[in-house]
């Protein structure tokens, strides 16, 4: 008798919890449908991206030449194989993602893609279209603010 | 029970024949059989998917010259590490880079048969730097770094014939040994009679030395000793930790029908080696040195082409020439295989083949003897022990075919008994067989873990046994090895699994994985690729030609070659694909390999660099493609090289992605 009671119960607040669309399974699996602000992600991440920059980088009027070499080095090495600065290779052009993106947006996709892929609305959306997933390079974070900054002076130099 | 002692009684006839009936009688009790139901011994080997298990285990290859890995205590096979035998699987042995590993005084040789894996130690504990690994045919020793799995090193041994008493390591690695198990001429390349044996012939024992910070191996002295077979070794611990004991038998110096002429004797020796010592009279020159030839083989830098370098001479201790004792021989009963060493450093067991008895030296004993001259007799100068001397106890009743022990550090030993195919715990106190089990067919060697250390965890014990018979689904005339596993924690040995291996293990090293898991590399960092032929950027992917040298600098990636189009090879060229994954995640691996190419493929892991070379002998087109399902667009990641006659003009041009 008790048994049965608790069982009812569990069902009851099951029952509630997927009405509300949320902890469960099947709501989950729905998660690449729904929009933005459904998936959980703050304000912060749906426009600058999920990963280990969660807060404004300063981004200066002119450019840091060091840092420009230093992302070129990088990019060339660990980047160039999948993108081109114009058209789409294994991945989308990169010589004008920072009209399109932000640099936090830049920096977590370069430092977390598999989770961008999987959890921010952009990175399912291009993963659709480009059916691969991009691999983490194995970039630290000040090696991917520089990549911004080559990113930044190619633009404005091509 | 029934039904398994029946099952038991047909294995053992099987597996030893009439000589397994005899055991029963000679040994009286026989083996009890203990099996936990099979829920509870189901549930202590369950590993959840996802999580890991608690140990490492490496299992020699023996005939398949590899090293195998595996979880414990679920068994499951991890992978297989190539070693002294070439791998078409990987490429290792037929990459440009490995090939080296392979070079010997006798040439490049892709076989070799790999016995008894040791893992290098700190303090008498294992500590997941390194593991050492014999080659027995042409001997050699390897070194394996436990952050890649992958061989380092190959160091040949020369004037020695079988490298079977190897490759154990001292308490802190300062030394690994090689031993001679087939005594030949000393001399280098002598051509002798065969049955000059006992003038000509000679053993030697070799102390490599270990670099504790590259782990790179340095032939420091051989100690040449009598023609004898020099079967097992075994670094002391603690207060013996300056010492080494070798087994011997053939002490009858038999070189034709051994199996008879070399069981004459009741005893042979343990060969009790102060290497400190020896070591000593060495950098005080009393060693000489004798040519020998033998390869040393290893990586110069995080990459890149093995290097061979080739060396002659050798520095030896002749027992003969050298006033000062160093070695000792302890007289063992009988052609004795295993010498294991207890966790306190005490107890030196024999595992003596012949023996009706396990014979137990003290080695506090055995310094006394030494002290109060309880020598015997002496053979090429090498002081013999009196028996009652050093011995301190006999294993009565051990079964039959007793060959090599270890400990579980709560005061009991386990030895593993071939004939009679079964493992009996012993007491290192009273020496009485307190417990016994079956094996399943005929073990060899067996591992416990932590066995061999000063501190065992002594959870699990991995008995290797030589033939399955019927205890899998049956796989033809010649199947694989088994393996069994034990839970050893309790009073009572109690069997939980029975699998199958690959080749055939000798002997096993565990360590716990928390030791090791949390340094083993995932990827090869781009920023140290000092490869010469790496491709820095994929902007540098070209050709070179010269003369009839080709070379291919290549990039791979999610999913394609770069370059993928090449038009303008020659029949007569000898082309080299150099190719580097260009990716940094963890086991994303591209492959290569061109029709025709009489070769492996090659397997490259993220941020490798490696060289296929192919000569093509036809004209025509032919594609090339990845190896490794890498990512959706797996089966588009392919290429085309046109290869034209030999005086063709066809100019040399490569492209990608301008159809
Ligand atoms: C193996 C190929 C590959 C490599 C290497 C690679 N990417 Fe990507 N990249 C992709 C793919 C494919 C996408 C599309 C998203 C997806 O499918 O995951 C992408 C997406 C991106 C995006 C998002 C573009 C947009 O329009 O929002 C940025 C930014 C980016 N990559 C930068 C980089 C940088 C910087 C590097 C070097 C550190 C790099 N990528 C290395 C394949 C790659
Ligand atoms: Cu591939």
């Amino acid at each position: 008798m008790k048994n049965i009671t608790l069982l009812t119960a569990a069902v009851f607040i099951s029952l509630t919890i997927t009405a509300c669309g949320e902890s469960d399974a099947p709501a989950d699996r729905d998660r690449s449908e729904a929009p933005a602000q459904e998936q959980g992600l703050s304000e912060f991440e749906v426009e600058h991206g999920i990963g280990p920059v969660t807060e404004r980088v300063e981004i200066g009027d002119g450019f840091d030449q060091a840092m420009v070499d230093k992302g070129r080095n990088i990019y060339e090495m660990k980047c160039e194989m999948c993108h081109n600065y114009e058209g789409r290779m294994v991945g989308p052009e990169l010589g004008n993602v920072l009209e399109r993106r932000s640099p936090e947006f830049v920096m977590n996709f370069i430092l977390n893609p598999g989770g961008m892929a999987r959890d921010h609305p952009v990175g399912q959306e291009l993963l659709r279209e480009y059916m691969t997933i991009m691999p983490f390079q194995n970039v630290k974070e000040d090696e991917a603010r520089a990549i911004v900054e080559y990113l930044r002076y190619y633009a404005e130099h091509n | 029970m029934t039904k398994q002692k029946s099952k038991k009684l047909r294995g053992l006839l099987l597996g030893a024949g009439f000589v397994a009936v005899a055991a029963f009688v000679f040994t009286g009790c026989p083996s009890q059989q203990s099996m936990l139901d099979r829920g509870s011994a189901a549930e202590k080997v369950y590993v959840a998917p996802g999580e890991h298990d608690e140990y490492y285990g490496f299992f020699s290859g023996g005939y398949s010259g590899q090293l195998s890995v595996w979880g414990l205590p679920s068994a499951r096979f991890l992978k297989v590490i190539p070693v002294f035998s070439q791998d078409p699987e990987t490429g290792y042995g037929y990459s440009e880079e490995t090939k080296p590993l392979f070079n010997t005084s006798y040439g490049f040789i892709p076989w070799d048969d790999s016995h008894h894996p040791h893992i290098s130690q700190t303090n008498g504990d294992a500590d997941g730097r390194w593991i050492f690994i014999n080659a027995n045919n042409t001997p050699r020793i390897a070194r394996i770094d436990l952050k890649t799995f992958e061989t380092k090193e190959i160091l040949e041994l020369p004037n020695t014939g079988g490298n079977h008493a190897s490759s154990f390591v001292t308490s802190n690695t300062e030394y690994v040994i090689g031993g001679t198990r087939f005594s030949i001429p000393y001399e280098q390349d002598l051509d002798v009679p065969i049955d000059s044996y006992s003038d000509s012939f000679r053993g030697a024992l070799s102390f490599i030395k270990v670099d504790q910070n590259s782990g790179m191996m340095d032939l420091d002295f051989q100690i040449v000793v009598p023609p004898y077979n020099y079967d097992l070794g075994r670094a002391g611990k603690g207060p013996s930790a300056d010492w080494v004991f070798f087994t011997t038998y053939n002490t009858e110096e038999a070189h034709t029908m051994l199996e008879v002429n070399a069981s004459r004797n009741d005893k042979d020796f343990i060969a009790a080696v102060n290497w400190r010592k020896a070591a000593e009279l060495v950098a005080n020159g009393h060693g000489r040195t004798v040519p020998g030839e033998y390869y040393h083989n290893y990586y110069e830098g995080n990459q890149g082409y093995a290097v061979s370098e080739r060396k002659n001479g050798v520095t030896i201790l002749d027992t003969r020439e050298i006033d000062e004792d160093f070695i000792y021989y302890l007289p063992t009963p009988k052609s004795p295989h295993g010498v294991d060493v207890d966790p306190t450093g005490e107890f030196i067991v024999g595992g003596g083949k012949l023996a009706t008895i396990i014979p137990v030296h003290s080695f506090s004993r055995m310094l006394e003897a030494i002290d109060a001259g309880a020598v015997v007799e002496r053979i090429d100068g090498i002081p013999v022990l009196d028996y009652d001397a050093t011995i301190i106890g006999e294993v009565e009743n051990p079964g039959l075919g007793p060959l090599h022990t270890e400990f579980d550090g709560r005061g009991y030993a386990y030895t593993s008994v071939y004939i009679s195919s079964e493992i009996v715990k012993w007491s290192l106190e009273t020496f009485e067989v307190v417990d016994r089990i079956d094996a399943y067919y005929s073990i060899g060697h067996l591992m416990i873990t932590g066995g061999d250390t000063k501190n065992p965890d002594a959870r699990y014990l991995v008995g290797l046994t030589k033939t399955a018979k019927d205890r899998y689904l049956p796989t033809g005339p010649k199947q694989n090895h088994p393996a069994q596993l034990y839970d050893i924690s309790g009073d009572r040995m109690e069997l939980l699994l029975d699998f199958p291996t690959i080749g055939e293990p000798h002997y096993a090293q565990e360590i716990r994985a928390d030791k090791i898991k949390d340094n083993v590399a995932q990827i090869y960092e781009m920023e140290d690729n000092d490869h010469p032929h790496a491709l820095r950027r994929i902007a540098d992917n070209r050709i070179e030609r010269e003369g009839n040298v080709v070379r291919v600098f290549m990039g791979a990636t999610r999913s394609h070659f770069r370059p993928d189009n090449i038009e303008g090879i020659r029949v007569g060229d000898t082309v080299y694909f150099h190719l580097t994954n260009l990716e940094q995640e963890w086991d994303v691996v591209h492959g290569i390999a061109i029709k025709g190419a009489q070769n492996s493929e090659i397997l490259v892991a993220p941020g490798q660099t490696k060289t296929m070379k192919w000569t093509p002998t036809r004209t025509g087109i032919y594609p090339f493609y990845c190896t490794a399902f890498c990512s959706a667009l797996h089966q588009e990641m392919q290429g085309y090289v046109r290869v034209s006659a030999a005086d063709s003009d066809v100019e040399l041009t490569w492209r990608t992605g301008t159809n």
